[in-house]
Formats: C-alpha cells, sequence, structure tokens
C-alpha cells in the first residue's frame, strides 16, 4: 500500500481486522516521509506488520523507478526508526524454512535446528547432530521475499512493461469494472513471470505484451488458495491469500484504488489442502 | 508460406501487428458509441470534401464539429434501467437499520431512552480497542452497533455483547452473544426444543436401526459385539458449552440467524479438524473423521471453544457467590460468579506484566470429553470404552478419570505454553503516553482472540478464521485399524475338488461298505430273534 494515502486507505482493509491506531498512522506519516528523502526513494510501501510472540515488526518497501528492480526493504518496531533487512539470499531462504514457531520480535534472536543424520553403513553407523543457526533478522527477510513471491498481486493493467523493460506504474489504468474485478484472470502476481512460457501459444497470442508480463493467479495451486468477497455489495473487492492467511488485497472497481497489506505471524499456511 | 512473406521477411509480424492497431482503434467507446476509426474516416472524408486553409489549425474543431453534427439519441435505454446491483440492494437494507423506531410516534422514542437497554457502548469499546490496532472500520462498527440494537429490540434479552468477526471464504460472520432474561426464554426456546427433540430421535434411531431391521428378518443373522459408544448428552442451557446463546449474520442489516446447542460429539469432531468456514451456514462440513452436522454447528463449537480458551477479564472484576458457594462445592466445579461491586480496577501497567496472574478465565474449560462438567459414562456402558474415549481425544493435557478442568476465574498465568511460547502476550497500547495508554492481551493460542482492559473497562474480541495455532502441522487423525478376521480353523478351510478317480473310488468304498452291511445284517436278525 502505498505510504502517501497510508492513513485513508488503510480502511478498506478494516473489515478484515486490519487497522493501524491513531499513533501508529501519525508515526508512520512521519516516518515514511522521512525514509523516502533518505533513501531518494520514488516511492515508498507500507508492506504490512509481521507479528510476533513479544513485540512486532512494522515493514516497508521502498522503490526507485523499475518497480522490480532494487527494491528495498526496512523494518520498524516502533514506527519511527528504520533498518534496513538484507537481501534475502537462497541459502537464507531455504534455511529460514528450517524454523519453527512465531518470530520472537527480537532481530537478534537466534533459531535453533537439530538434524540428526546418520554416518556410515550397518552397524558402524553413528548419529551426528547438525546444528543450523537461523538469525532472526535473516528468517523475516526471507519470509518477506517469500510472501512477495508468493501473493503480493496487483490488478491487470496497473503496471506496464516499458520498452526499456522497466516496470512503472500504468497511469491511464482507470480501475477494472465490477463484473472484470470478480474474475481471478484479471489480478497478476507482482513479480518476474514463471509460467508465461507454460501458456499455450494460442494463449499468448492474445496477450498485450506491454500489460501481460506477468502471471495470473488464475493458475495458482492449490485452487482456492484465493478468497474473492465484495464488500457494502459490490463498492470494494477483497481478495484474501489462504496460503499467507494475513495478506489482504483492496481494489475499489472502476477506480485506480488498489492495495494490499499483509497482517499476519509470517507463516505459510501448510495445512492448506485439508482446510479446504 | 506465401510468396509475399519471401520477399518481405517479417511481413507476417508486420500484418499481425497492424490488425491488433486496427482492432483497437474500431472500439467503440461505452458511453458514446463511436470509434476512433470511424471517426478519423469521417474527419479525413470531410476536409477533403470541404479543403478548408490551414486545416491542421482548426483540426480539433472539425473534429468536434462532427462529433456534434453526429444524431444520437437523448434516450440511453442502459442508463434510465434500473440499476439493481448488489451494491444497491445491500444499502437497501443496510437503510433499514439507520431509520427510527418510532419514527411514525414520537412516544416510543422517549420511552426507549428510559429503558434500560442491555446493548452496549460498542463505539466506545471499539475505540479502546482502536487504539491497541485491533478491530473493524468504525462505519462497519455502527452498522454492527444498529443491527444488535434491531436484535435486542426483537428479543428479550438481557445480556448482549458482540463477540467477533469470523471471516469465511465466501462469507463472513459476525457473531453476536446474548443471555436471555429469565424465564423470556421459552417462547423462543420451545420450537428449538421441539427441532432438539427431533435431531435426538433420528441419533436415537440410527443406534436402534440396525438391531430392530435384524430381529424382523427370519434367519439368525450373527449379531456384531460391538455396541456403539454411549452419546455423551448435550448440556442443559445457561450451563456448561451452551451457556450463552450465539447469533449470526453475514452482514449488518441481514437477519440474525440463532445457532443451534452445541453436543460434546461436535466440540471433540471440531477439535480433530480445520477447515475453512464458507460463510454459508447451511454448507456441508467436508471433512474426515465426518463432522455431525453441518457448518452452523461447526462454527459454534469453534465459537463454544475459542471462548472457554481466550474470554479473560482482570482478576477481581468477578467473584463466585458466597451464597450458592457452599451448596455447590460438593461437586468441585463452580459455574457461577457474580460481578464484584466493590472492583477497583487494577492499574494498566500491572495488567500488562508478562506474569500475566492479573488476568483469570471467566468461560468455564471445556474438558476432553466435550462438556464443561463432566459426565460418568460408565454408567451406560463398560470400563473399557472410556478408555478408548480418552486416547481419541489427547489434544487437550491428559486428565485422570473423571475428568477435571482449571475451575473458574482461574489466572491465565496457568494456561500451557503454546509451542514454546506463552499462551498470552500483553501489551501497552502506546508506549509513548504510557499513562494513558489501556492493557491489551493477545492470544497465542488462539490468533485473532484479544482482551483490554482499563480501570473497570474489559472486553474480549475475535477477529479471525476460527483456527487453533499449532506448532506442527495438522495432520488427520488416522483412520480406524482393520477389523479382526474371522479365525481360521478346518471347518472353513478351503480344500480341493476331487477327481472323477477320487469319486469312484470313493462311491466304490461306499457300495463295498453297504454290501458288507448287507451280509452282516441277517445276522444281526437272527441274534434278535433269539
Amino acid at each position: 500500500m502505498e505510504s502517501d494515502c497510508l492513513h485513508i486507505y488503510i480502511d478498506y482493509l478494516g473489515s478484515s481486522g486490519i487497522i493501524l491506531s491513531s499513533e501508529e498512522k501519525a508515526a508512520l506519516q512521519t516516518s515514511l516521509i522521512i525514509l523516502q528523502n533518505e533513501n531518494k526513494f520514488y516511492r515508498v510501501y507500507f508492506w504490512g506488520k509481521i507479528l510476533g510472540v513479544k513485540d512486532n515488526y512494522f515493514i516497508a518497501q521502498g522503490v526507485y523507478k523499475d518497480e522490480f528492480a532494487g527494491r528495498r526493504t526496512f523494518y520498524s518496531k516502533d514506527c519511527i526508526h528504520w533498518g534496513l533487512l538484507p537481501h534475502a539470499t537462497l541459502e537464507m531462504k531455504t534455511k529460514s524454512k528450517l524454523a519453527k514457531g512465531r518470530f520472537t520480535g527480537d532481530p537478534s534472536y537466534e533459531f535453533e535446528h537439530v538434524e540428526t543424520r546418520k554416518i556410515g553403513d550397518g552397524e558402524e553407523a553413528t548419529e551426528e547432530e547438525e546444528t543450523t543457526i537461523i538469525k532472526e533478522e535473516e528468517r523475516l527477510s526471507s519470509v518477506i521475499a517469500e510472501i512477495d513471491d508468493d501473493v503480493r498481486i496487483i490488478p491487470r493493467g496497473a503496471f506496464i512493461q516499458v520498452p526499456t523493460a522497466e516496470v512503472v506504474k500504468n497511469r491511464s489504468f482507470e480501475g477494472l469494472s465490477v463484473q472484470e474485478s470478480a474474475k481471478l484472470c484479471n489480478y497478476m502476481h507482482f513479480r518476474e513471470a514463471k509460467r508465461l512460457d507454460l501458456k499455450s501459444l494460442l494463449q499468448r497470442a492474445n496477450m498485450d505484451k506491454a500489460i501481460d508480463f506477468m502471471d495470473s493467479i488464475e493458475d495458482d495451486v492449490p485452487r482456492g488458495s484465493w478468497t474473492m468477497q465484495f464488500e457494502r455489495g459490490s463498492g470494494l473487492l477483497i481478495l484474501r491469500s489462504l496460503q499467507w492467511p494475513g495478506y489482504v488485497f483492496y481494489h475499489v472497481p472502476a477506480s485506480q484504488k488498489y492495495g494490499s497489506c499483509y497482517f499476519g505471524t509470517g507463516e505459510k499456511n501448510m495445512d492448506l489442502p485439508f482446510m479446504l | 508460406m506465401t510468396d509475399i512473406e519471401h520477399e518481405f521477411p517479417g511481413y507476417n509480424d508486420k500484418n499481425k501487428e497492424f490488425q491488433k492497431a486496427k482492432a483497437y482503434l474500431l472500439q467503440s467507446s461505452t458511453a458514446t458509441g463511436l470509434n476512433v476509426y470511424d471517426h478519423l474516416s469521417r474527419v479525413l472524408g470531410k476536409i477533403l470534401d470541404e479543403r478548408p486553409d490551414n486545416v491542421v489549425d482548426i483540426f480539433e474543431d472539425i473534429s468536434k464539429d462532427c462529433k456534434r453534427t453526429k444524431f444520437t439519441s437523448d434516450v440511453d435505454t442502459i442508463q434510465d434501467k434500473v440499476d439493481r446491483s448488489t451494491e444497491v440492494a445491500l444499502a437497501q437494507i443496510q437503510r433499514k437499520l439507520f431509520t427510527r423506531v418510532g419514527e411514525d410516534g414520537e412516544e416510543e422514542v422517549a420511552q426507549d431512552e428510559d429503558v434500560e437497554t442491555p446493548l452496549p457502548n460498542l463505539m466506545e469499546l471499539c475505540f479502546f480497542f482502536e487504539q491497541a490496532a485491533i478491530g473493524l472500520n468504525r462505519e462497519e462498527v455502527v452498522r454492527i452497533w444498529l443491527a444488535m440494537k434491531n436484535l435486542v429490540d426483537n428479543h428479550p434479552l438481557q445480556h448482549v455483547r458482540f463477540w467477533g468477526k469470523i471471516l469465511g471464504t465466501e462469507q463472513n460472520y459476525y457473531v453476536a452473544e446474548v443471555e436471555y432474561r429469565e424465564g423470556d426464554e421459552e417462547e423462543d426456546e420451545e420450537e428449538e426444543a421441539k427441532e432438539a427433540k427431533e435431531e435426538d430421535k433420528d441419533i436415537d434411531k440410527d443406534a436402534g436401526e440396525e438391531g430392530e431391521d435384524e430381529e424382523t428378518e427370519e434367519d439368525d443373522i450373527p449379531k456384531p459385539d460391538f455396541k456403539s459408544p454411549p452419546v455423551v448428552p448435550k448440556e442443559e442451557n445457561r450451563t456448561g458449552a451452551n451457556k450463552k446463546t450465539y447469533f449470526v449474520c453475514n452482514d449488518p442489516g441481514k437477519p440474525w440467524v440463532k445457532l443451534p446447542m452445541v453436543s460434546p460429539n461436535q466440540i471433540s469432531a471440531a477439535r480433530q479438524i480445520k477447515k475453512y468456514f464458507t460463510g454459508r451456514l447451511d454448507a456441508p462440513v467436508v471433512s474426515y473423521p465426518p463432522f455431525p452436522g453441518n457448518e452452523a454447528n461447526y462454527l459454534r463449537s469453534q465459537i463454544a471453544r475459542i471462548s472457554a480458551g481466550t474470554h479473560i477479564s482482570p482478576s477481581g472484576f468477578y467473584q463466585f457467590d458466597e451464597e450458592e458457594e457452599e451448596e455447590e462445592e460438593g461437586e468441585g466445579g463452580r459455574d457461577h460468579f457474580v460481578e464484584n461491586i466493590d472492583f477497583e480496577g487494577i492499574p494498566v501497567r500491572e495488567l500488562a506484566d508478562p506474569s500475566l496472574s492479573n488476568w483469570v478465565h471467566h468461560v468455564q474449560h471445556i474438558l476432553p470429553q466435550g462438556r464443561c462438567s463432566w459426565w460418568n459414562p460408565v454408567q451406560k456402558a463398560e470400563e473399557d470404552f472410556e478408555e478408548d474415549e480418552e486416547e481419541e481425544e489427547r489434544e487437550e493435557p491428559d486428565e485422570p478419570e473423571p475428568e477435571v478442568g482449571p475451575p473458574l476465574l482461574t489466572p491465565i498465568a496457568e494456561d500451557e505454553e503454546v509451542g514454546g511460547m506463552p499462551a498470552w502476550t500483553p501489551t501497552l497500547s502506546s508506549q509513548l503516553i504510557s499513562q494513558f495508554s489501556v492493557a491489551v492481551m493477545h492470544s497465542n493460542l488462539w490468533p485473532g482472540a484479544h482482551a483490554f482492559a482499563i480501570d473497570k473497562k474489559f472486553e474480549n474480541i475475535y477477529i479471525g478464521y476460527g483456527h487453533k495455532y499449532k506448532p506442527e502441522n495438522y495432520t488427520p487423525p488416522n483412520p480406524p485399524p482393520i477389523q479382526e478376521e474371522f479365525p481360521s480353523g478346518p471347518e472353513i478351510t478351503e480344500a480341493d475338488d476331487p477327481t472323477p478317480e477320487e469319486e469312484a473310488a470313493l462311491r466304490a468304498a461306499q457300495q463295498e461298505a453297504a454290501e458288507a452291511e448287507e451280509m452282516e445284517e441277517p445276522e444281526g436278525d437272527d441274534d434278535e430273534d433269539d
């Protein structure tokens, strides 16, 4: 959710229990401006909040001209002081999947994961314990990267890829009509396309290269991992991810208002196939 | 491949681009029905016909002129049609909430103000929750408030509170927790009691059906030794898990639906499954192990479990009624408490202390059996069944027989840890201006359950999907063990069929034996004669 209208647009997510207290709103209004200014960002997004056992993390992301490249993530515990999170590498992501349980709220906390491995064959086999240490800060960074990768979505046409391959906001995006907004195929994963090559030539023939450069969420597995609801009749569309419970996207049909936030524990819902 | 493509490589691509561009230009506007292609050709045609000087300077005017002179009807058949979109429909429903009750006669309004109403000051509670970044939109809360006012007007209620909101996949549930006024509930209850009786009958029928069918048949079919476990009886209204009654609706303004009473087997089944709510009360719950009932029952059992786990109050706000205490002490569990009039309020700092000793549960713990007060199944069935049951329901800590849970008003400090973390996280709503902040508790066992307290005010709320937090991933229970086979013996062992030779040999042997008998018989006769 863009930071400049955060205090207004956050209301659209209130029906899902996503609320910021007035104090937080006021603090964010102040600190995000400074964050944007100090880092010379084009735009700053309020990304959401990760609930820890003792404390919570507020997350913000800053982007330069290209929305994909050079996106940087910051965290804060008091909405005022922002710290830069390390870029999530592949190694960090695999390691952080080993960490179990909720975030504690202390970025320097270390999760330990003990794995016993058998060395040797038959009777000579000995068990060896291998301890992996995962720092909470790294886990935070990789969970955010994973959520971005899995569920961050935008309405189709809200962003375009310009001929220089940069991804920028579409100035002439007018919003989806009510009928269009009820279709999952009109929402795209806001990430580099992964599944576009799997589409048949026939399907790709109708695509607009400037707009359809991302995957639509229609083909997400498992089917039903998104719930779509119209609030206030058809005045507000809410898309919630069940894969990452807490990720909520809103769009006011036929307007430029759209955005999303994650307010959750930072744990992926592995039980989803049983729950549908 | 056509010749033209040989000559100009890339012709096909260009052709395609051209087609696309033309198709785009031909798209007609939804507002006026014009399209760029036709409009441009008309404008260019006009220019070529009239050939004005410096045409580029007046191009816009010509374009405008062209548009103006085109005949269009003033009547828009589509726009004049009545729009009955869902948005309008919902607004029509909710408008009723905002009309005053006594709009036809002023007297009623005056009366309303005098009568003490059980309606809580929801906006004030919302204000406190909002300081802790919990809750819903203010507009939504006002709508819920009005809807609850409706509920109060239409039912004889003694106590009402907003329980929370449960998110579903298609629709959401707003839940109101009510208590009927003493004696007034009968009217409402009668209907329900009838239904309940029918349900019970159904269950009995199911249990008895097999036996009856067999008796009528002539053949003596062996009857199974298995006796179905006794059904743990439902708790009476106003006691235990059925202490409160719950109403739900999908949108404020839509009718409130009363949830059925919860039965112990529903609670134990709900403990074993994890399903998303759809938002339709009559939706079936497709799960393993099968859930007895539909989504309304599942919702009701989750509400009972959440209430039992997360409804907390500052210690000292409630106290046991001293008069009743003596009577009930013999039974062990006390289930009545009254508001402590002398309660002074606990300082916010102490409430937010991580020791958690200043908060107590004020809803009875639900035993593994699915009831709040233990029911002894031994009076009906053998003891070995009881053991089975306990094994199945080992979600809660092991408890000796009879099952005993923590008593009412137990401090939450005694709650079990959840995967290594405390069951509750206390916070202050503001670190900057802490002297005016409120104490807030977040449940880690039921994410989405919160409570706040300041001075003499406190409230609990739940906003979430209605699932318990588990550090491990959900594993459905194993299917029951395979049934034992009939013990194999000689009488049921399969043997080879005899060959024709063997049959012939047997026949010969039988014949021989018969002949030998005949030979002997006369001798026998002689003996008899003697």
